[in-house]
């Protein structure tokens, strides 16, 4: 008890100690510590907010092929509000959004869940089987998907044509997206269900014990304890897929090799941001768009944390 | 106190630097544009700086160049040559574009492809090398050729390859069907449903929703000429002529009757089309003889090359699809030796008849068309028919004064988004066409061109 009663002053003591001159170690350390997160600074400022200012910078004026550079003032963004262009890539992104990120994620968690139940042989296998993708690099992945959906010369398409069947039409208008939906699952299924996985690993056993001890089945104790339990997990993959929905890019930019026509320049808002900048020599407008994106990205993410906190409240 | 003044500072800055850009944008441009024709340079004055050393740096895409690179840096010892690839197309001039922005890291010595010439003389990027010799090289080219690169009394580049149009055909897939290689643009489309109905899986030919070069190819043939530009700020836009309406109608049929097929081409499925029979003949141009020697290598014999069919037999006319050259940078500190350079490669005799014989590039010049080397060459994919011959006389027809406007890229994108589109859904072409025609009107006039 006498030490108790001696540690309480402990926060009053280092407020007091903060007001002291700082001794020499204590220098250096402080000194270590600021070298040692220089670097990252250094790359951070040079590489994201310098950029970052550039863009917002020439986002207000606007460069003509003839007549040069004029100051725009806001309206780049004002254009992008009423660019049908623009906003129909964002609403098929959102599309893309509803459509993707609920069956990935609920396919990551679903193995997650079965391989930690530790149900299934060859676990390690399986592991591994569905997290290689994910170390397949997007551009791969696109091409080779995109040769498995050809039409001509695609396996899908040839065992159609061995079946007398018309070849499945994964590059038309009306699939496309959802031929998009599928790659990017097949990417990153893997990867969100290792984040699921780890915060499986981390609840702690005595949990499971005394449920079963209780007579929980093991569907109950998933439903019950395992799903909530990996709730955060959770929320930073939806989190994550929100950020990589509204940027997709490499993707739907391989397969506009094989289907031109069918990916326009304006497909999703990246691309529509490196179309004008390269093709139209718009470089200004596509900062705007790109701020535009950059803005929508961070309330959306912004949100789904509002949203889980509501909820962990009201539990 | 310190927030307006930083405000004002701000404001201020934003001002010097847009005028100063806005400036230098009009003194390039006007320079360009209004200086009379430079004082030509004499042999003494290019002979110092040849014996000069020298560093160039050369992008450009064409591979094994370093040959005829080292040519020159055998004629010229004091001259050093760094040869860099930066990509093909559209990559390359995105760098490009990016290096003149910046102000730095341009290359002295580039290649650049005919339609891009004038988006580069638009900023006032090229050099006019008129004065350093190449006025003199004029005569060694066809005049549809040379019209290519000059604008008035300047010179912007060297031609170095040209796609003069012609059709590439399976010779033993049309016997099989018994057709007649068609001459005409009607007996074309006659063969075309024919063929098709001989043959369920296959097609005459593909028509590529993909590739607006391919297009205006066919409208050069024509006659029609869909753009012109001042080398100031008016440009003209007739991509929707009768001429090319006729054009569009007339594949619009055959995509129509399913005579013809609308797969986006150089694609793997392209690839293995042209290997496996899908397309019976290839509307290419001079390098697609070459280009397809290569991609179907296991039909080796059975392709013949013939002329492009002609809509008016009476005038045989060609079109032209791709080719480039070599320009000097206006930002080169070494003007006399850029510019040699890029003669050199394209006018010495070694070194052109080397590009076209050996890395089979379809010669500009003439002097090598009708070099021996090069046009007797006898080629065993095409059943030992002298290929390089008949291009070489495909040359001679295609109609000189077709021009370009300084934004390319946008028009062949834009294709894509509109009369690709419509081949690509089967739909109507002259539509699209005519949405073509308005959008990249509306991109000129929303660049600050005067259209006309």
């Amino acid at each position: 008890m006498a030490t108790l009663t001696t540690t309480p002053p402990s926060q009053s003591s280092t407020t007091a100690y903060k007001r002291k001159p700082l001794t020499i170690a204590k220098k250096r350390q402080y000194r270590a510590a600021y070298l040692f997160v220089l670097p990252f600074f250094v790359l951070f400022l040079g590489t994201i907010i310098v950029p970052l200012g550039y863009a917002g910078y020439i986002s207000f004026f606007r460069k003509q092929l003839v007549g040069g550079v004029s100051f725009a003032g806001l309206d780049n963004y004002t254009r992008a509000l009423t660019d049908t262009d623009f906003l129909t890539s964002v609403a098929r992104m959102g599309l893309f959004l509803v459509v993707q990120v609920p069956v990935m994620l609920a396919l990551s968690l679903f193995f997650a869940l079965a391989l930690d139940s530790g149900m299934t042989r060859l676990s390690k296998f399986i592991r591994l089987g569905i997290f290689v993708p994910y170390a397949v690099p997007s551009v791969v992945a696109a091409l080779m998907w995109g040769y498995l959906y050809g039409r001509d010369f695609g396996p899908f398409a040839q065992f159609a044509e061995l079946l007398n069947l018309p070849a499945p039409p994964f590059l038309t208008d009306q699939f496309m997206l959802f031929s998009i939906v599928n790659i990017v699952n097949w990417e990153f299924i893997g990867y969100n269900m290792i984040i699921i996985y780890a915060a499986l690993r981390s609840i702690p056993t005595e949990l499971f014990e005394a449920a079963r001890v209780d007579g929980a089945t093991e569907k109950r104790i998933a439903w019950s304890i395992k799903i909530p339990a990996v709730r955060p997990a959770l929320i930073l993959t939806v989190i994550f897929s929100v950020i990589g929905t509204f940027q997709l890019f490499n993707e739907p930019n391989l397969l506009r090799s094989i289907a031109p026509t069918v990916i326009d320049n304006s497909y999703t808002p990246n691309l529509y941001a490196y179309s004008l900048a390269f093709i139209n020599q718009d470089a200004n407008y596509a900062a705007a768009i790109a701020f535009l994106l950059g803005i929508l990205i961070m309330a959306l993410s912004y949100a789904v944390q509002l949203w889980n906190q509501r909820k962990e409240n009201q539990s | 106190m310190s927030n307006p003044l930083t405000r004002r500072r701000f404001l201020l800055g934003t001002a010097t630097i847009t005028s100063a850009l806005f400036f230098a944008g009009c003194g390039g441009g006007g320079a360009t544009d209004t200086a009379p024709a430079a004082q030509k340079l004499s042999q003494a004055e290019i002979d110092t700086a040849m014996n000069t050393d020298t560093t160039l740096t050369f992008w450009t895409w064409v591979p094994d160049i370093q040959k005829e690179v080292d040519l020159f840096e055998k004629k010229y010892p004091k001259i050093k040559v760094k040869v860099v690839n930066v990509g093909q197309g559209a990559p390359h001039y995105q760098k490009l574009r990016a290096a003149i922005q910046a102000g730095q890291g341009a290359p002295d010595v580039t290649q650049v492809e005919f339609q891009h010439i004038p988006s580069f003389t638009l900023g006032g990027d090229l050099l006019d090398i008129s004065p350093y010799g190449a006025a003199d090289v004029k005569s060694q080219y066809p005049d549809w050729v040379w019209s290519q690169v000059v604008k008035g009394e300047a010179v912007y580049a060297v031609p170095q390859d040209v796609g003069p149009t012609g059709l590439l055909y399976r010779d033993d897939l049309l016997k099989a069907a018994g057709i007649e290689v068609p001459t005409t643009w009607e007996e074309f489309a006659t063969a075309s449903e024919k063929y098709r109905a001989a043959n369920p899986k296959s097609y005459l030919s593909n028509f590529a929703p993909n590739e607006a070069g391919q297009f205006l190819s066919y409208v050069w043939q024509t006659g029609a000429r869909p753009f012109s530009f001042d080398g100031q700020q008016t440009v003209k836009i007739d991509l929707a002529s009768d001429q090319a309406k006729q054009v569009a109608t007339y594949w619009g049929d055959l995509i129509a009757k399913d005579a013809a097929s609308v797969d986006p081409d150089f694609t793997d499925s392209w690839y293995q089309g042209l290997s496996n029979g899908k397309y019976a003949s290839w509307p290419t141009a001079a390098w697609g003889p070459v280009f397809l020697q290569g991609t179907a290598k296991k039909t080796s014999g059975k392709w013949r090359a013939t002329d492009m069919p002609q809509w008016d037999p009476a005038k045989p006319a060609a079109g032209n699809w791709g080719g480039s050259t070599d320009a000097v940078l206006k930002s080169s500190k070494n003007p006399i030796a850029a510019a040699q350079l890029a003669l050199f490669i394209n006018t010495d005799h070694e070194s052109a008849l080397k590009l076209a014989t050996e890395q089979f590039l379809f010669p500009a010049s003439n002097d090598i068309l009708n070099d021996p080397k090069f046009a007797e060459q006898a080629a065993p994919f095409y059943g030992g028919q002298k290929v390089n011959a008949k291009f070489t006389e495909i040359s001679k027809t295609v109609t000189p004064d077709f021009q370009w406007v300084p934004f390319m890229d946008y028009v062949y994108s834009s294709f894509n988004e509109t009369l690709g589109k419509s081949i690509a859904d089967k739909s109507d072409l002259v539509a699209g066409l005519q949405s073509w025609q308005d959008q990249v009107a509306k991109y000129a006039k929303d660049q600050g061109f005067t259209v006309s």
